[in-house]
């Protein structure tokens, strides 16, 4: 009988020491495309493969740069930067990390199958110095070198050349690459399993050359794509942390008492677009000239639209009004030029009526409707805000596989479109959306061709200013002009909303990176 | 019986083109996967050059010619979206959609033809009035409704049944069975409900009307006059002759299981091909919505073929009719 009861006491504490191994479920809407870092640019993917691969360059729970596979960085004159590797860090398949597997992961991450090429593309070339120092030659001036390389991860040469990985899977000649399901990088988290749309299995790497402040030994990864049963695992216990939560079941999550949501803004900017190009817009009720050419008229429309209502009503509060068309977080934000010109539909009306338009006109507007967090509904109460003033807008609002080639295209009088500059600094909101479109790539999401000759130029400045303060007020300038022009109508950041079992404790950063190693369960 | 075999096939082959055509007409409307494909970043020339490797500026003619031409030989290409070929993509999610869509048919039959009987027996009683008029709930409800209550009810507030996902799976080669687990078995009961619902309904309606039918029949009543006890009656005589058309029905059914399983799928995030093709849609990804609804119309033309095949071997009638015509 005695020894029976110690058997059992036995069993017990083995089974409970089995059960002691910390497992964190997560759900997504979406799946991790793949486990190839350079394959897609896409938050999912790069948030996920950022726990199995390191970059040179990481990001602390501040969002600030901080040392990862390089220990430090200097640049050596304009154009050539210096990093000095970690010495002693292992791959997952025990392979030391050295100066080769950089230059190896440079070139891989700019081959033609890559979707890593515009954050390497800066770079002319990266050479070994020593087996724990590298030289990074950048083809101009490029003062946030170290911000772009916190998306580059690095691969081992050695494992990628084993897998005939060499290259990242190119989706146009059809070529399948072992990368895309198995993974070796130094991070936290090795790959353990991969079953693509059903469920992603890391565990810890205890070999990591960090110390890491998380108790979790294995995380198990699941999409679920519907919002209504991704809620319900949740609240049944199936997950521990999931994301999105839909606005509207924000409260539920939260009244369910065991469960919480964590709502921080996102670096991600939504606005509002209007075509300042074409004498005649495309799609309005104006003939022969184009009013939005007519900073009077791109005045009206800001102040006609009731930003706190939209806030409260449409976003149910998980919106911050921006005046900018970046967000806290991206280097170059302004707090102090954050302020919004007041909501004014009686002056707006007025403005209106001096531009020539005193009974408004029509004009159509395009918006996406699975891109951004309530994008139509977003379109919709600014279509009802310019009704006030006497415009009509003829909406229409459609998936982002058919939105996207269309504004593209620029066939838009009037749209609204959302950026994250992807190297957190704000020069990348001026040259994309700002500056007037070239054929280099300036502007290329300037879809009304927004354009200002001393803006352009300070853009340009920007780009290669290695001073942080002259930088700096050259950005304030830039600023200033565009909110005088009021080449677009910035509306707010949206939130992120990660709901979470109460009994869990993590970081989230505002660029929607999910790092399992600041995840603590008790 | 051969030439008979062989015209259906070549009907079969016009249905299937016909489907490729149609389905590859809407995808003209679609959208475009090249903006999904290279994310902000990438410059229009960029955009341009993709759009031309993917093949995707040739005319509608050509391109829809050179989709045939690689899916007679079984080559649907590689899935845009994942990057992996939609062929090997398709084979690992077919288990998963069979198992559940055989599974909400054997309760579909399995219950529907006894309360459908039981109903027809005891017309007017308070138990068959209340199955009646569930069943009128499960024909109108919509399966995501349905689900998701269940989702509420078993999953959320009882916490007995798991919400979402397949479970625990078991190998058998390339087959993968969520049969032979607790685990797995646990998570099949939901969606296999959701997802027969509907048939159960329609099947226990279908069998109560025959049903009454055939009992006011004059066979019956001879058989009752011979003194036949009612359980032979009902369940020899009169039950054997409801299920013709209820096995006709059932048949063409069971591919509507397998296409309709896309509702439950995703509410279920039940990994099969419904749930593939969900996701092919909102990405754009075209190779695999053409090989999908490809696939699909096989199974509809297959099963149709078969269950024409059946009368044969069911209806006496019909051997004799061709019998009598060769002559």
């Amino acid at each position: 009988m005695r020894i029976k009861s110690i058997l059992l006491s036995a069993a017990i504490a083995l089974a409970c020491g089995i059960s002691q191994a910390v497992t964190l479920r997560v759900a997504d809407v979406g799946d991790v495309m793949s486990m190839d870092p350079h394959s897609y640019n896409e938050t999912t993917q790069l948030s996920f493969t950022a726990n199995v691969y390191d970059p040179l360059v990481g990001r602390g729970k501040d969002m600030a740069v901080i040392p990862m596979l390089a220990t430090q960085w200097a640049q050596t004159s304009p154009t050539v930067w210096r990093f000095d590797l970690r010495k002693g860090v292992k791959f997952h398949d025990g392979t030391p990390f050295t100066a080769d597997d950089v230059v190896f992961s440079f070139k891989r991450a700019a081959d033609p199958g890559s979707d890593m090429k515009g954050y390497v593309g800066p770079i002319k070339e990266v050479r070994k110095v020593n087996d724990f120092a590298v030289e990074i030659e950048t083809t101009a001036p490029f003062p946030i070198l170290p911000d772009t390389l916190t998306a580059f991860a690095i691969m081992s040469k050695k494992w990628c050349e084993v897998n005939k990985a060499e290259r990242p899977v190119d989706k146009r000649k059809g070529i399948e690459n072992t990368a895309s399901f198995k993974a070796n990088g130094t991070g936290p988290f090795r790959l353990k399993e991969r079953d693509p749309g059903t469920r992603t299995v890391l565990v810890r790497n205890f070999g990591y050359w960090d110390k890491v402040d998380s108790n979790v030994d294995e995380v198990v990864f699941t999409p679920i794509g519907s919002d209504a049963t991704r809620v319900a695992a949740l609240l049944s216990g199936e997950i521990d942390l999931m994301e999105p939560v839909p606005l509207q079941d924000v409260e539920r999550v939260k009244a369910s008492g065991a469960h919480t949501v964590l709502q921080g803004p996102e670096l991600r900017t939504i606005f509002l677009g209007m075509d300042q190009k074409r004498d005649e817009l495309l799609f309005s009720s104006v003939k022969g000239k184009n009013p939005f050419k007519d900073v009077r008229v791109r005045r009206a429309f800001y102040q006609a639209i009731d930003i706190e209502t939209i806030k409260t009503r449409v976003m149910r509060g998980a919106a911050t009004p921006t005046a900018l068309m970046v967000g806290p977080g991206v280097r170059g934000f302004m707090p102090d030029m954050n302020k919004r010109p007041p909501y004014d539909p009686d002056g707006a009306k007025k403005l209106l009526a001096d531009a020539g338009y005193p009974n408004g006109f029509e004009v159509g507007m395009n918006c996406p409707n699975d891109r951004y967090v309530n994008d139509a509904a977003i379109c919709q109460a600014v279509a009802a805000n310019l009704a006030r003033i006497g415009v009509k807008v003829n909406l229409t609002a459609e998936t982002k596989n058919s939105y996207f080639p269309k504004i593209l295209r620029r066939d838009t009088s009037f749209y609204l479109l959302g950026w994250t500059p992807s190297t957190t600094d704000a020069h990348d909101a001026l040259f994309n959306l700002m500056a007037t479109p070239t054929d280099k790539g300036q502007g290329q999401f300037n879809l009304g061709s927004y354009s200002n000759a001393r803006f352009d130029e300070l853009t340009q400045k920007i780009q290669t200013e290695t001073d942080q303060a002259k930088r700096n007020e050259m950005i304030r300038e830039a600023f200033k002009i565009h909110q005088d022009d009021f080449g677009h109508i910035p509306l707010h950041q949206q939130a992120l909303a990660w709901g979470f079992n109460k009994k869990v404790s993590l970081v989230q950063l505002p660029n929607n990176y999910m790092a399992f190693k600041w995840v603590v369960v008790k | 019986m051969l030439a008979f075999i062989l015209r259906r096939l070549a009907q079969a082959a016009i249905v299937m083109l016909a489907v490729a055509f149609i389905a590859f007409m809407l995808f003209q409307y679609v959208g475009d996967p090249v903006t999904n494909l290279l994310g902000q970043d990438a410059t229009p020339q960029q955009r341009a050059q993709l759009r031309s490797d993917l093949g995707l500026d040739a005319p509608f003619p050509l391109q829809f010619a050179h989709f045939v031409g690689n899916a007679v030989q079984g080559e649907f290409g590689l899935s845009l979206r994942q990057g992996r070929k939609v062929s090997s993509l398709i084979v690992e999610r077919l288990p998963a959609t069979l198992e559940l869509s055989t599974c909400a048919a054997l309760i579909a039959l399995g219950l529907g033809i006894p309360m459908g009987v039981f109903a027809a027996l005891r017309r007017g009683t308070f138990f068959s009035q209340a199955m009646m008029t569930l069943s009128l709930l499960g024909v109108s409800l919509p399966t995501f409704l349905i689900g998701i209550l269940l989702i509420l009810v078993f999953a959320v507030t009882l916490k007995w049944l798991p919400s979402f996902g397949r479970g625990e799976v078991v190998a058998l080669g390339s087959w993968t069975t969520g049969v032979l687990t607790l685990d797995g078995l646990k998570h099949l009961i939901l969606p296999s409900v959701t997802l027969a619902l509907f048939q159960l309904a329609l099947i226990m309606r279908l069998v109560r009307s025959e049903m009454l039918e055939v009992l006011r029949s004059d066979y019956i009543r001879f058989a009752r006059a011979r003194g036949l006890p009612n359980r032979l009656v009902y369940f020899g005589h009169a039950l054997k002759n409801t299920l013709v058309p209820v096995l006709t029905i059932t048949g063409l059914q069971l591919g509507s299981l397998i296409a309709f399983a896309i509702i439950t799928e995703q509410v279920f995030q039940w990994p099969g091909m419904g749930l593939l093709f969900i996701q092919a849609v909102t990405f754009a990804d075209i190779p695999v919505m053409a090989a999908y609804l490809c696939l699909i119309s096989l199974i509809f033309v297959v099963i149709n073929l078969v269950v024409d095949l059946l009368y044969f071997a069911v209806d006496p009638r019909l051997r004799i009719e061709r019998a009598a015509g060769a002559h």
